[in-house]
Order: C-alpha cells, then structure tokens, then sequence
C-alpha cells in the first residue's frame, strides 16, 4: 500500500521535465517558402509546382507569378519533417527554397 | 542553333543538335560533373557502408555557383529576426546540409553523366550532326542539368532580373569584343533549349 502515497510524486516528475524540455510553439506549422531567382525559367517553376506537389496548372501559375513578383511565395505547409522533405525535393529541382516556422 | 526539343508520337522527346552545339553541350556537363566534385565514393580498400553512412558538410559552399546549387535550407531572409534566432537558423541548416547534401551532389553528378553518355552515344550523320531522341527517365536528367548549368552560368555571370527575356538588361546588349559574349550566348541557347523540354513535359 505503501506505493500509493508515492504516486503523486511520480505524476509529478513528467511535468516538470516538460517545463525543462519544452519545445516552443509545437504546434505552430511550418511552411516551404521559394524564393525568387533571376535564373530559373517561369515555365519551369510552374512545372516543377504541378509536377512535384501536384497543384492545377492555374494554382501552379499563380504560385510562381507571387514567387516572381512578390518575391516569395508560401507553396506548402505541414510538420517539420514534410517541409523538409519539400525544402530537399526544390533543391533537387534547383530552385531556392527555405522552411521556416510560420510565425505570422 | 535552331534545334529545340519537341514530342515523339508515342512517347519520348527528340532534338536536332549539330555537331558544335553536341561539343557544347558535352563539354559544360563535363564542367558541370568537375563543379560538383567526385563526391565521397569509397576509394580502393575502403569501407562502401562506412562511405554511405559518412556525413556531409555542415557549411555552404564558399563557390557562389556552388552555393547556389546547394542552398540553406532553413530560414527566411525577408524576415526580422534576433541573434538568438539567427543562430537557430544556422544550427538547423547545417544539419540539415551534413544530412542531405552528399545526396543531393550523387543526384545531380548522375544527370550530368547521363547527359555525357547520351551525347557520346550519338552517331553524327555525314551532314554533321544528330537527332538526340531521351526517354522519360533521360528528359528528367537532361531537364536538371540544363537547369544546373543555367544556375551555375547564371551565377558567374552575375544574372540579374533585369536580364529577363525581353533583355533589357546590359547583359544581353555586350559588344561582340566582350570576353563575357560566348557564356552568354551559350546562357540564352540553354535557356531555349530547357524551356522546349519544359513544354514537352508539361502536365
């Protein structure tokens, strides 16, 4: 019976590990970002978007039209480890991409 | 320099190449394969599974083209961020690199070698020249190492987005005494080429 006073302790110890190891904002998603390069042809940053994530030819279209004009574009968004699947596959297409925290 | 890529009925893509533009074409994906370095085969009498497993760097290349080629893969450069975070984003991309971009260098050494052998094993006519015909698999291969090699050209001749198709830009207005004049002759012909085998693949 003995162990049942001691089990408030051992409730106790997962939380305070938490606090010590507590990942900022686990559930803020991350995002794929691609950036704008003067080299890569408009034709085949749209392609790469169809081909790889699949989009239509229009959201393709609109995707790399904010990537050339605005700069950058969001083009997906999910866990840590599927950004950084995508971030790897644009760097296999050439096209200069970044993950990061969407923090806005 | 005419030659553009277009459909086989049935399947595949085909294009004219005469003699010059296959010497072209070989010798930069030869620069291409030097650029991007042997990578980390296993050397005679050395561990293969201790090669798979060994990691890559954890730095960017200092070569702009190289850079380029293989980017940091974490971070967002139009955003405000502190020191702390900084150091974040850096910590992040570098093992992100020594993970990925061995990989990354094999992938895009295997296409520039596809290319190289897709061009040796041309016969070239009486009249000088080719038809190169790819299969899908090839054009996958050729369509990333004509994009490498625009990267790359790109990079050393310091393309801006004033450079675009319309040539605005002073690059494409170089009197013919301009040393920079061959690269970017050859810059806008691997521009026409690659964006022709855009248009056969597109979906």
């Amino acid at each position: 019976m003995g162990q049942v006073s001691t089990a408030p302790a051992e409730i106790e110890r997962p939380e305070s590990a938490e606090e010590t190891f507590a990942v900022p904002e686990p559930d803020v998603p991350w995002v794929t970002l691609v950036h704008n390069d003067p080299v890569n042809l408009m034709s085949y940053v749209a392609y790469v978007f169809q081909t790889y994530f699949g989009y239509s030819k229009d959201k393709a279209h609109k995707l790399m039209l904010d990537v050339h004009h605005k700069g950058r574009a969001v083009v997906s968004s999910g866990s840590r480890e599927e950004m950084e699947r995508d971030v790897q596959a644009m760097h296999g297409y050439g096209l200069w991409a970044t993950l990061t925290q969407d923090r806005g | 320099m005419a030659g553009l890529f277009e459909e086989i009925p049935g399947g595949g893509v085909a294009v004219a190449l005469d003699e010059v533009e296959i010497s072209i074409l070989r010798s930069l994906a030869v620069q291409l394969l030097e650029l991007v370095g042997p990578g980390d085969q296993p050397a005679a009498g050395e561990d293969p599974l201790a090669a798979l497993f060994a990691e890559g760097p954890s730095e960017a290349p200092s070569d702009p083209a190289l850079a380029r080629l293989f980017p940091d893969a974490y971070g967002d450069p139009q955003a405000d961020s502190d020191d702390a975070h900084e150091r974040e984003v850096r910590a992040n991309s570098a093992e992100f690199r020594r993970f990925t971009e061995n990989d990354l260098r094999e992938r895009k050494r295997l296409d520039a070698l596809a290319v190289v052998r897709s061009l040796d094993a041309l016969a070239t006519g009486g009249e000088g020249g080719a038809v190169l015909k790819l299969a899908d698999d090839d054009c996958k291969r050729w369509l990333g190492t004509l994009n490498d090699l625009r990267l790359t050209i790109g990079t050393r001749l310091e393309v801006t987005d004033d450079d675009d198709a319309a040539g605005t830009g002073d690059l494409y207005r170089l009197p013919d005494s301009d040393p920079r004049k061959p690269m970017v002759m050859a810059y806008l012909w691997l521009g026409a080429l690659q964006e022709s085998l855009v248009e056969t693949l597109m979906p």
